[in-house]
């Protein structure tokens, strides 16, 4: 009995030593423990006392470094945990951390001096509109491609891209008022987005697990920025309440240089602190999609009651559409995020149930939009904005219902979920496509109106 | 016999497939099967089987459960898919082609372990 305590105990040890490695789940060292168990009963029936059986055992199981790597190759998603300790595994040379904090305060303050200056030089409102996003971009590539060490490929790729995108938004003569200009302005950060999705996956463009990951990227970035929103509003609102007691007028500094300076500025940061950071919001992300799919689910069959109610289609009008899109946007945020944050080995559960009964939602009152528009189309005419609509309700419904029919592959047992995460990934290219067409092709193709 | 790793790498998919045809199994059950089979000439690194299963179970080729051993741990049993089966057909076909290739190389060309035999 005392020889069993001593190998349970032993055992013990070295689950605590394997669970350190952050690529080996537990219920991977569930496995494995019992692959060790099996081949410790196995030698002491050769003879071997415990001891000798665990140690020939560990030794067959092999160099756990290794091992931890092969499983890391095949669950790169879990490495996602991993990435930001990269940098730091040499210990005692504190020097990285300190140089990529000064890399990101550096291109913080220059997004937000090149906002400043954006917003001194541009006059006109919407010129500035069009160009915001050119503005801060370079500086979030620029972090995302300096810490990934990016070749020159890889910045070619990105540079030229945003050149002819630049000169696109101010070259062209729009016409006063048009709806192109607002589709441009509306357009571009989708393109631009893609542009920082190169810089992020660096090279390795093709791979789905990289794709995958920048997905991660943008939710986590998208948590993190609402939170140093939420904190630096809180910041800003309690000083310009005690100055205007005090007597200044805070209202000119916080619009000319804090709101400048601190919004783009935080888009860099949220993106560092998502470099660096990613165990922590890791936990997060299944809750939060837990959370808001059955909320969602609710929202959506409220809105499609609502539409059906409230009779004629054609009825409906712009504003309701372009509000509509949102929500569809939203729901596929929410799909790829929670998507992005499930281990693809898992069984089903509820929860892709759940998941399922939104795309099936979605799909709906995305085929009452495609009928209320293909209507006012049929009615009206054409214009810019309902070919521009049109087109991202039919990628939409192309994406959903593709989803949709993988998701009940998965459910029913024919198919796998990384088949249904592939389906994301090789799909989300298009409508950065799509957002370039409407922001190069659209202005001369109606005549900048 | 030390079996070249590459060598080891490329048979390990079919191997496993083909043992997962034959009924459901644990890992540990697969790795002693494979040493049953090769008359235990075949080590492998126990470990490198589970991220191999891992990465057949995202491919469709397997599927896993888990259930419980006898003693009433957990254990996770696989058994092969029928995209499993077609691939493993897949392989065996081309498996036959490089046997076949290196059985009429083999008996045209001198046998090397005649060699190492009269050096030793």
């Amino acid at each position: 009995m005392a020889h069993d305590d001593e190998l349970e105990a032993q055992i013990d040890r070295w689950r605590g030593y394997v669970h350190r490695r952050q690529v080996i789940s537990s219920a991977d060292v569930d496995e494995l423990e019992d692959h060790l168990r099996g081949q410790v009963t196995d030698l002491r029936a050769t003879g071997l006392d415990d001891d000798e059986a665990f140690l020939v055992a560990i030794k067959r199981l092999g160099n756990l470094d290794a091992v931890s790597r092969e499983y890391a190759r095949e669950h790169s998603d879990r490495l996602w945990k991993q990435l930001a300790l990269v940098p730091d595994d040499s210990p005692g040379s504190p020097a990285p951390r300190w140089r990529e904090l000064a890399v990101v305060l550096a291109l913080a303050v220059g997004a937000g001096l090149t906002v400043r200056a954006g917003f001194a030089l541009i006059d006109d409102e919407l010129a500035l509109a069009r160009n915001i996003g050119l503005l801060v971009m370079p500086f979030l590539a620029a972090y995302l491609g300096w810490k990934r060490q990016a070749g020159l490929r890889t910045v070619v790729a990105i540079a030229v891209p945003f050149v002819v995108l630049a000169v696109a938004l101010n070259v062209y003569p729009f016409a006063p008022g048009g709806s192109t200009e607002v589709l441009a302005v509306l357009h571009a950060p989708v393109v631009l987005w893609l542009l920082v999705g190169l810089a992020y996956v660096a090279g390795s463009w093709r791979s789905d697990a990289r794709r995958m990951d920048f997905v991660r990227f943008t939710g986590e970035l998208a948590i993190y920025y609402t939170l140093l929103a939420l904190g630096g509003g809180v910041l800003v609102g309690l000083t310009a309440g005690v100055l205007q007691i005090v007597g200044v007028d805070p209202e000119p500094v916080i619009a000319g240089w804090v709101l400048p300076f601190a919004v783009p500025g935080a888009l860099v940061v949220a993106a560092w602190l998502v470099e660096a950071k990613q165990d922590v919001v890791e936990n997060i992300a299944p809750v939060l999609t837990r959370i808001f799919t059955p909320l969602t689910i609710v929202m959506l069959v409220a809105v499609l009651v609502a539409l059906t109610a409230s009779g004629g289609l054609v009825e409906v009008d712009r504003e309701l559409l372009i509000l509509m899109d949102a929500i569809l946007v939203l729901v596929l945020a929410l799909l790829l995020y929670s998507i992005s944050a499930r281990d693809p080995l898992a069984p089903p559960a509820l929860a892709d149930w759940l998941q399922l009964v939104l795309v099936g939602a979605a799909l709906a009152v995305d085929a009452v939009m495609l009928t209320a528009m293909l209507t006012r189309i049929a009615q009206f005419g054409t214009s810019p904005n309902k070919i521009a609509a049109l087109g991202l309700n039919l990628l939409l419904l192309v994406h959903l219902g593709v989803s949709a029919w993988h998701s009940a592959r998965f459910l029913r047992g024919h198919g796998t979920f990384s088949e249904l995460e592939r389906w994301q990934t090789r799909y989300l290219p298009v409508y950065a496509a799509w957002a370039a067409v409407v922001v190069i092709v659209f202005p001369p193709l109606f005549d900048f109106a | 016999m030390r079996i070249d790793k590459d060598l080891v790498a490329a048979s390990a998919t079919p191997l496993v497939l083909g043992i997962l045809a034959d009924g459901d199994l644990y890992g540990y059950a697969i790795l002693k099967r494979v040493g049953e089979l090769s008359g235990g000439r075949m080590q492998w690194t126990d470990g490198m089987l589970y991220p191999l299963l891992h990465r057949l179970e995202r491919l469709g080729h397997v599927s896993a459960s888990w259930g419980t051993s006898e003693s009433g741990r957990r254990r996770k049993h696989y058994s092969i898919t029928p995209t499993g089966r077609a691939a493993l057909a897949e392989r065996q076909a081309q498996w036959s082609v490089v046997a076949d290739a290196l059985r009429q190389v083999w008996e045209s060309a001198p046998r090397p372990a005649t060699v190492v035999e009269g050096w030793a």
